[in-house]
């Protein structure tokens, strides 16, 4: 029977979350790296024992742990992230010039096919490059480089790189999303880079409809489609069916389109899941309930999910990385919390269970399906 | 023979159960130490001082002899005591935050 190993990134350390096909029994593994913010763990889609994860702390900067045995046993690798040449500046809060500096890696994403390939999203925003299993990291510069890197400016939480997506279908492509620049394609393997914000709207710009600046959340795409890209955005959730060429609103009847991760079933393209929080100034859900919003038509028609999560006094964030679907047959989601909580659904959002309740300020959730 | 004490976060990194103990050859520098620190624990790297400037990261700070060395210049000589392995050198994270 198949099972699901749950990666769990929290602010105290992580947790390897394990059960089998029916999800209802559960094995809870941590913590690893107790005391360190672990930003995100994830498994290589070509060998699922071989996971990489971000340890990091504000003492001790930024530590990569690399395990060859599915989370059993772990070992530090490379953490020297230089940026490229002289990094220049990007704009600081106020708006004045502020010298690029490396303080964390939010994102790792290990290659499709190669599991000593892994790419690393960090803050300051800057996409790097391992091909040697975390070892060693080298920065593709053509994103930071390309002429829009000193308009770019921090988000709350920092001016980060958090979202990396693989086309399956070409192996030039690859997207990403910095807070608060926006989103970038490749379309030859991460050497040149140009802005795909076209149809993005952000009413704390200047200029709304600016080519960067926006403040992009997260993007998710399903492998059978990868020229439709779903985002939520600071505000707005956002569709495109071009590869990012444009992009228009699909927030709909959702309560609130303010939010952090999106996520897509995982057979069906047309199925996707947002947390609807308050808004930018309220990082809590909307009426301090905790609602699943899924979308069975690509967007624009919404219908909350709520059976088995808190629907008073829950004032909870569910943030960016911390929302993963599983493959199985029947798609599993799980959704963590900065309360702590990771629920679980084994049937696409209908129902949903915790699996642990009282973990440390939940950060990434990542799900990896094993046979 | 110096005696080096690490925070506990980083003992764990280097799977430490205790202080550390390090023979240099020249004279003993907050520099010397920690290159020989990170020679032998190389998970280290880059925990203590940066990768490129090689300058002590903010929130870590060096104490000895009740007093805080984490000013000095890095290639200063380190108390004799700390020299002799009478004192540890301790390797403190700030007090700050959870």
């Amino acid at each position: 029977m198949s099972r699901v190993r749950v990666l769990v990134g929290t602010r105290k350390g992580a947790f390897i979350l394990t059960a089998d096909g029916k999800r209802e029994q559960w094995k809870v593994d941590g913590p690893h790296f107790p005391g360190w913010e672990i930003y995100h763990l994830k498994g290589s889609p070509a060998d699922p024992n071989r996971l990489y994860a971000s340890q990091s702390s504000s003492w001790f900067g930024q530590v990569i742990q690399r395990s060859d045995d599915g989370g059993a046993t772990w070992a530090a690798v490379g953490n020297e992230f230089a940026y490229d040449g002289v990094p220049g500046t990007h704009q600081w809060y106020d708006g004045t010039p502020h010298p690029w500096e490396f303080a964390r890696v939010w994102h790792l994403e290990p290659s499709p096919s190669d599991p000593d390939a892994v790419f690393a999203g960090v803050e300051d925003a800057a996409l790097f490059h391992s091909t040697d299993g975390g070892a060693s990291w080298s920065e593709l510069s053509g994103l930071r480089g390309h002429g829009s890197g000193p308009s770019w400016q921090p988000g709350a939480g920092g001016m980060c790189l958090h979202t990396i997506l693989h086309d399956p279908t070409d192996a030039g492509r690859m997207y990403v999303a910095i807070s608060a620049a926006g989103a970038f394609r490749t379309d030859d393997g991460g050497t040149t880079w140009r802005p795909i914000n076209q149809g993005l709207r952000s009413e704390q710009l200047p200029n709304p409809t600016a080519e960067v600046g926006h403040c992009v959340h997260r993007i998710a795409m399903h492998r059978s489609r990868p020229n439709t890209l779903f985002m939520q955005k600071h505000w707005d959730v956002m569709r495109s069916d071009d590869a990012g060429e444009s992009w228009h609103e699909i927030s709909g009847n959702l309560p609130t389109d303010f939010g952090f991760p999106i996520e897509v079933h995982a057979h069906e393209p047309e199925t996707i899941y947002v947390v609807p929080i308050t808004s930018d100034s309220h990082h809590f859900p909307y009426e301090g309930k905790l609602r699943v919003y899924r979308s069975r038509t690509g967007g624009h028609e919404w219908e909350p999910l709520t059976n088995g999560l808190p629907q008073s006094n829950c004032y909870v964030n569910v943030l960016r990385d911390a929302t993963a679907v599983d493959t199985l047959d029947a798609c599993g989601l799980y959704v963590g919390t900065t309360g702590g909580q990771v629920y679980a659904s084994a049937d696409a959002g209908e129902r949903w269970a915790p699996i642990v309740r009282d973990l440390p300020a939940v950060l990434s959730v990542e799900v990896q399906t094993l046979p | 023979m110096i005696r080096v004490v690490l925070p506990a976060n980083l003992r764990a990194l280097a799977r430490l159960p205790g202080e550390v103990h390090i023979e240099l050859a020249g004279e003993a520098t907050a520099s010397a130490v920690l290159d020989a620190l990170e020679e032998r624990y190389p998970m280290l790297r880059g925990t203590i001082r940066d990768h490129g400037t090689r300058r002590r990261r903010p929130f870590v700070r060096f104490f000895a002899c009740e007093r805080d060395l984490s000013h000095d210049s890095p290639d200063a000589s380190l108390p004799d005591a700390v020299a002799t392995g009478a004192e540890p050198l301790l390797i403190i994270g700030a007090l700050s935050g959870g």
